[in-house]
């Protein structure tokens, strides 16, 4: 039999978070419903599911720089396109392009950021990016990204659910479906956010679409109650929650023994793990017990929420056995005026340059790098044409873009993939989306096309009916 | 095994071996030959010629027995030389089938299937659901006794062929509160469970039925389940999420489940109700509203949209969606390419594609409808026929050319000797403008410029309101000028100060200096916006103001200039001092007027700052002047006029309440056909840039042939109104046995087709054919009426049985697919709600209207695009049903997603009934939960009656929250925890405080109330709470 096949109730039923064994603890009122407790434990189960192939990488962290940011400043320099900025794009360029924006009278613009090559690799970066210099040779760049839609609802419903239509199960659904979790008191599918809104497609994009609402992403605030409602009601401190949990675990154990649905247990145990989430979470979000020279590697500053938080945040959630965070920073969508390649770019590179890379150092230093698989990059690039917005910017662009990718099974060093002279399409080594998300589940241990789900008749995967596995990029 | 078919492993062993006991016997194709094909061999030799392999097919018995090169895979009667399976049986590993990579492997009890089936010759059958329903008998059973109806029988028959008995029927607790979650989503009261208990007449329990059927809460109930289909919310989706106004498409649900509207005639009005019309005329209000169904797909608001995409979007949706509510099959697996398990082609998809094609939005707003209230409504007819009254009266008035010649003559006469005047300063001295100082309620602060002008700065975030004081140097005034003027320092440079430079002038005041308030009766302008003219700021309705933007010259920021008149002429008194008030519309902060200037004059000099304008057109020669230029001088003409003044001010007044009445109607998205139809091309790969051949409108040819466009030698092409029809026809093989199936399950909670939305040959076969087939037939003749269904089911032995499960029937039977028990579900997002609300007595029953925002958790816009608008709710819509909270696809209230509500981007046609700690949260600690908590102790402390010890108040919260009498047990153990409570809250006082409801009963001290608030909510977090058993 299939490893993941499950009868459609019984997998719903299956646990939140791993399905370690979690027993039902000191029920409370002990002298009344002592002798029940062996009944009422919980059957442990194996914390993960076997995988398809051998696994690379345990977990996953998705830094999702949400608006599109341009591949043209950061990663891929073109000197042509700044010999002939300015000029009209030839229209053989735009014929048969679809766009947001650009009306077709654009010219070219070339880039303002100066380009250099760090690292032993000699790995093409921006001055916008100055510490993504010291990781330059732990990193595989992928210049020659691809996807199908252009706007950015879509797109990254596109990137996160290889369909560009709300309704599908996302990535870490996809994979904590696949493999379950290895924590036992935190969700197995985190997500986390900062910039000065959410991302566009909202919930949608960590949404558990089809397969069952146990593996959609739980959203975790930087502010106020990590999670909604994890705080009690107003006079009902941790004693008082405690007596609450253990009465509820009593109750459910009398009805248990009457009807005898397992639903009940499950019900017990999810109680169980409510309660233990009330303190695991809040302990989780405290960053101030990190040491000083962490916090400084990051940038990042206990009570005022950041990316550079989130960061070191994801590699707590990894540490507790977390499968995979997902974090958005948004506002990269710099089409000119008030957002501005000039202005507004540095800005967001200043955001996110050195927490990024200081999360790839943290996790080498850990030895926890070879174990997961660190991802950057947005919902698709921009065009080598300016938009008529003074200051300047460029519009949302589908046909190359880069993005990078870090441990988990990641051959460190390399750059993959070249577009053309002018940044229009790719040159060499094409990377659709499907492709790069069958590359992660295989990292994983997943085989795409056969990690399936049955909905409305037809076995779903994250990659549709596409996707190949990017062998170049493997260690 | 491809994990696809294993949900069925379970029904197809039981179900293979009892419905036809022919386990040793000849099997049959469509029980069991097709299902073990269809999942391991029709993706690469099934319909679909694009994925075709070998150029072998096997869905049809003519390609199976086609000779290919002299052989065949399949030779009936011959299983040796069928070529079929020596492939699947050999050993060679590249050649054996289905291929290694593919994950599949046929078991060996399927191979003896397939061998079995061939020797006995090979038969195929069309698929049981394309097949027309059956007219069966009730079987004949052995225990008799144990039937109620004909659903018992078919259901007991099965079990008797199993060797397994039924359940003994649920205590009576147990069925009033199974019938009431089951109908209504509510809870039963004390008293009604009382009563139910002691009926002793043999129909005690039809007549519950009954009761709640008429109930309207069954509307809200059961629209609920057709709304989770017609995938409603009550925003747009995808990138903004924008709000829309869908809730009356809501209510009328409500009001047709209610009514009960036959089915067919409810599928006919949401698909096609536009197109509905008698004799006399078009469709009526509700049958347009009824459209809305197929207005709730997404529309994308996104900067760069491109609207041809998602119209392509939407529409495959409604076909998609037509597909799984009525006909239960997954008609977007076509859209590709052919369907690869059931008759439907690519092309056949576009061609129902077609149907919707034409529909006016495009990813748009518009067409939508108004949805009046029946007060509303009546107004409406009322004011059209008062304004066609008056104008009939104005168009009647025969002396009224010679008047208005005149009049347009004496105004060109009047501007040639203004010009001599204005040469001579004289038109200046008519206005003085007066030296004004402003005072902010809001904190603004005022500064006065040289043009004794003043403009605002600083706080700006709430509505202000102004006071202007001036003295008059004149002693009568008749005329008031106000000037908004533009500002450096305003936004955009004014002259408002809202981010675009405009305002909202809702009310302008004029206050005498002994402080009467006058009214004016006229106002004018040079400029207002659509919708925002100058008369709505001296209407007295605060809520409809003067604005300027939608200039011609685009954007607000001009000066501009209002004049307004007084009804007679004001003799001021020795203190001369005049008092203006600006109010501005209290829906829009911001929208304050930035810079001003005011004027007054003693004459009525409203129309003079005009009349250069007016005497130009005059001078036109009438024939020569445009409709506007008409309208212009009609309308400064009646103002004027002595007799028609009147009727034209009653006019103008009505004019106005009618478009204050239209813009308070809530409008609701509705379909509309364009005249001219766009033509549908099958799309290459589904990708609507890549047009293949063009199609016309038809139906699938596996199902019934649709008749052409209506009447007539000449047929009229197809509509969306034939398809609707089609759909609903008495004979249709699929839509009555979707629809029984789909009320079936919500009684059960898994129906008889366990695929609810798949009768396809890869869903599950029926568990009970037969009753499947007698309850769609029943259900025709009913005339599709869905209280009828939901009697017969919720009326029959097999849904009175207890829910418990036994040991020896759970070996037989784990999942119950035989019904030997009923089934205990989990309640939905929605009505965990409401039975929090129903047991605390908190619930508001008012039926519909525009959807409300009960409190939420902090923080659940801290993950969208932009922070929704949640003004949390007061009063009574704090404590509406769960239906009726605001739907935001891109972030629902935590109740609703974390209790497996989908985001509605799609149909749902069945929930999900997940069990996580993210739910345990959510009952625990959700503020509308503990408000529920604090009532239901607030309730049990005040309720008369009640004896004053514990046990007996205790009994009485538990039977509020579960219905049924505690057992011995559970009073011994929540005593405890009441006492144990008791004691925690009265060593922490302040804790007790804040636990404790307001507005205790005198008797009552706070610790013993948070002893009880506590003890509710361990109550309502039980399982068995949110649990029908």
């Amino acid at each position: 039999m299939h490893p993941f096949v499950e009868p459609r109730q019984q997998s719903t039923r299956r646990a939140f978070f791993a399905d370690a064994g979690f027993g039902i603890g000191a029920i409370g009122l002990a002298s009344l419903l002592g002798e029940r407790r062996a009944e009422a434990e919980v059957t442990a189960r194996g914390s993960t599911r076997p995988t398809h192939l051998p696994a690379k990488a345990k977990a996953v962290i998705f830094l999702f720089m949400a608006g599109g940011p341009s591949q043209l400043e950061l990663f891929d320099d073109k000197p042509l396109l700044r010999e002939l900025s300015g000029q009209q794009t030839p229209e053989s360029f735009l014929k048969g392009r679809r766009f947001a924006f650009l009306k077709g009278n654009e010219t070219l613009l070339g880039a303002n950021a100066k380009f250099g090559r760090y690292g032993q690799c000699g790995a093409e970066l921006s001055d916008l990016l100055p510490y993504h210099r010291q990781i330059a040779d732990d990193v595989c760049f992928i210049k020659s990204m691809k996807t199908d839609v252009f706007n950015h609802g879509p797109a990254k419903i596109f990137m996160q659910t290889g369909s560009p239509q709300p309704g599908r199960p996302s990535m870490g659904s996809w994979v904590t479906y696949g493999i379950g979790s290895e924590s036992s008191d935190l969700p197995g599918f985190v997500v986390l956010q900062s910039g000065p809104r959410g991302p566009r497609g909202g919930s949608a994009l960590w949404s558990s679409g089809f397969v069952p609402t146990n593996f959609q992403g739980v959203p975790f605030r930087g502010q106020g109650d990590p999670i909604l409602n994890l705080r009690n009601p107003p006079g009902y401190d941790r004693a008082a929650q405690k007596s609450f949990t253990d009465a509820v675990a009593g109750l459910n154990g009398l009805r248990h023994e009457a009807v005898g649905d397992p639903e009940i247990q499950t019900r017990i145990a999810a109680y169980e793990m409510a309660y233990r989430m009330q303190s695991s979470a809040p302990e989780l979000m405290d960053i101030s017990a990190e040491s000083r020279q962490t916090l400084a590697l990051y940038g990042a500053e206990p009570g005022k929420p950041s990316f550079a938080n989130n960061v070191l945040l994801a590699r707590r959630l990894v540490e507790r056995g977390v499968r995979f965070v997902q974090l958005y920073h948004t506002s990269w969508d710099q089409h000119g005026a008030e957002q501005s390649l000039e202005e507004e770019l540095p800005l967001r590179c200043r955001e996110v340059d050195r927490a990024s890379a200081a999360l790839v150092l943290d996790l080498k230093q850990r030895g926890l790098l070879d174990e997961t698989l660190v991802i950057w990059g947005g919902e698709f690039g921009r065009t080598p044409m300016g938009q008529a917005n003074k200051p300047t910017g460029r519009d949302h662009h589908v046909d190359c873009f880069t993005m990078w990718l870090a441990g988990g099974g990641i051959r460190p060093g390399i750059t993959h993939g070249q577009t053309d002279e002018l940044g229009l399409g790719v040159a060499s080594q094409p990377v659709h989306v499907h492709d790069l998300q069958a590359t992660v589940l295989h990292l994983l241990g997943l085989d795409h096309e056969r990690l399936t789900f049955r909905f409305q008749g037809r076995d779903f995967r994250l990659t549709d009916v596409h996707g190949q596995v990017v062998k170049g990029i493997l260690a | 095994m491809n994990m696809g078919t294993f949900p069925l492993a379970f029904g197809l062993a039981i179900l293979a071996g009892l419905t036809t006991r022919a386990a040793e016997s000849e099997p049959s194709y469509d029980r069991h030959v097709r299902p073990i094909l269809a999942a391991n061999c029709f993706s690469c030799h099934g319909p679909d010629e694009g994925s075709r392999e070998a150029e072998l097919r096997l869905d049809t018995r003519a390609g199976a027995t086609a000779d290919r090169d002299g052989t065949r895979a399949v030779v009936p009667g011959d299983t040796k030389a069928s070529l079929l399976i020596e492939r699947v049986t050999t050993d060679d590993d590249d050649l054996r089938m289905p291929p290694k990579d593919s994950g599949k492997q046929l078991t060996a009890e399927q191979i003896d299937v397939l061998k079995r089936w061939i020797a006995a010759g090979a038969d195929y059958e069309r698929h049981w659901a394309f097949e027309p329903v059956a007219k069966s008998a009730p079987p004949q059973v052995i225990n008799s006794g144990w039937t109620r109806s004909a659903v018992d029988a078919f259901v007991l028959a099965t079990l008797e062929r199993q060797k397994l008995t039924p359940s003994a029927e649920a205590d009576r607790y147990t069925l009033i509160r199974r019938v009431h979650l089951d109908l209504l989503g509510l809870l039963p009261t004390i008293e009604e469970t009382d009563a139910f208990v002691a009926d002793a007449s043999p129909d005690a329990y039809e007549r519950l039925v009954d009761r709640v059927l008429a109930d309207p809460a069954f509307g809200e109930r059961w629209g609920r389940h057709w709304l989770d289909q017609a995938r409603y919310a009550d925003s747009h989706g995808y990138t903004n999420d924008n709000e829309r106004s869908m809730w009356p498409y809501r209510d009328w649900v409500i009001r047709a489940i209610n009514g009960d509207t036959p089915f067919d005639q409810f599928t006919v009005e949401q698909l096609a109700g536009d197109l509905l019309g008698d004799n006399r005329g078009g469709p009526s209000r509700e049958q347009v509203i009824a459209t809305g169904f197929h207005r709730n797909t997404l529309i994308n608001t996104e900067g760069g949209v491109k609207a041809d995409q998602y119209h392509d979007e939407q529409t495959k949706d409604r076909v998609d969606t037509t597909g799984s509510v009525w006909l239960g099959l997954t008609l977007g697996c076509a859209q590709c390419h052919n369907h690869k398990y059931d008759p439907i082609s690519q092309r056949e998809y576009y061609q129902l594609y077609a149907f919707y094609n034409s529909s006016a939005d495009n990813n748009s707003v518009p067409p939508v409808t108004q949805a009046p209230t029946p007060r509303q409504e009546a107004r409406l007819d009322a004011l059209t026929a008062r304004i066609a009254e008056l104008q009939a009266q104005i168009t009647g008035d025969t002396d009224r050319p010679a008047r208005q010649a005149a009049w347009e003559a004496a105004l060109v006469k009047r501007r040639d000797g203004a010009g001599a005047n204005r040469a001579n300063g004289k038109e200046a001295s008519q206005w003085v403008v007066l030296d004004i100082d402003g005072k902010s309620q809001a904190g603004a602060a005022f500064s006065v410029l040289g043009d004794k002008s003043i403009v605002a700065s600083g706080e700006n975030d709430a509505v202000d309101d102004y006071e202007i004081t001036a003295k008059s140097p004149l002693a009568t005034v008749r005329s008031v000028r106000l000037e908004v003027l533009t500002h450096e320092s305003l936004p955009k440079r004014g002259p408002g100060r809202a981010d675009n430079g405009n305002f909202v002038l809702a009310e302008f005041w004029f206050i005498t200096g002994d402080g009467r308030e006058l009214r004016f009766v006229r106002a004018d302008a040079d400029h207002s916006q659509p919708k925002y003219d100058v008369a709505a700021a001296i209407d007295s309705n605060d809520d409809t103001g003067w604005a300027i933007n939608g200039s011609p010259e685009g954007g607000p920021n001009h000066n501009r200039t209002a004049w307004f008149v007084l009804a007679t002429p004001l003799e001021l008194d020795k203190d001369r001092s005049l008092t203006f008030r600006i109010q501005h519309r209290k829906r829009q902060p911001r929208y304050n007027v930035g810079r001003l200037r005011i004027a007054i004059s003693s004459d009525e000099w409203v129309d003079a700052p005009q009349a250069d304008e007016l005497a130009k057109l005059a001078a036109i020669p009438a024939p020569d002047r445009g409709a506007a230029q008409r309208k212009r001088l009609d309308e400064a003409f009646l103002r004027s006029d002595a007799k028609l003044g009147p009727v034209f001010a009653a006019l103008e007044a009505a004019a106005r309440e009618r478009g204050r009445l239209d813009s308070e109607i809530p409008t609701t998205m509705v379909m509309r056909e364009l005249e001219q139809a766009r033509t549908t091309n099958v799309q290459l790969r589904g990708d609507f840039l890549k047009p293949g051949d063009e199609v016309d409108r038809d139906v699938p040819d596996a199902l019934p042939a649709l008749a052409t466009g209506e009447g007539g030698p000449n047929p009229k092409p197809r509509t969306r109104l034939d398809l609707a029809r089609w759909l609903v026809r008495d004979d249709h093989p699929l839509t009555p046995r979707v629809r029984v199936n789909r009320v079936w399950m919500h009684l059960f909670g898994i129906g008889i087709v366990e695929t609810e939305n798949d009768f396809g040959t890869q869903g599950t076969p029926p568990s009970h054919p037969e009753l499947l087939d007698w309850l769609a037939s029943e259900h025709v003749r009913d005339g599709w009426s869905t209280k009828r269904l939901v009697r017969r089911i919720a009326g029959s032995q097999t849904y009175r049985q207890r829910s418990q499960s036994h040991a020896a029937a759970v070996a037989a039977d784990p999942r119950n697919r035989l019904y030997w028990r009923q089934n205990r579900n989990r309640i939905e997002g929605e009505i965990v709600r409401d039975l929090a609300l129903s047991a605390s007595g908190l619930l508001a029953r008012t039926i519909g209207g525009p959807s409300v925002y009960p409190p939420q958790a902090d923080g659940v816009y801290a993950f969208t695009q932009r922070a929704k608008n949640w003004p949390t709710s007061a009063g009574e819509n704090r404590y509406r049903r769960g239906m009726y909270t605001f739907f935001y696809r891109s972030a629902p209230h935590p109740m609703l997603a974390t209790f497996d509500a989908p985001a509605f981007n799609q149909a749902c046609t069945r929930r999900d009934r997940s069990n996580t700690p993210l739910q345990s949260l959510t009952v625990a600690n959700d503020e509308a939960v503990v408000e529920a908590t604090q009532a239901l102790a607030r309730g049990i402390l005040s309720e008369p009656g009640t004896p004053d010890d514990s046990r007996s108040r205790l009994k009485r919260l538990f039977r509020r929250c579960l219905t049924r009498p505690p057992s011995g047990a559970e009073v011994d153990f929540l005593t405890t925890f009441y006492a144990e409570q008791r004691a925690h809250f009265i060593a922490r006082p302040e804790a007790a405080r804040q636990v404790a409801p307001q507005n205790l009963p005198g008797f009552a001290d706070a610790a013993s109330a948070a002893a009880w608030v506590a003890t509710a909510r361990v109550l309502v977090n039980l399982d068995e709470f949110i649990t029908r058993e």
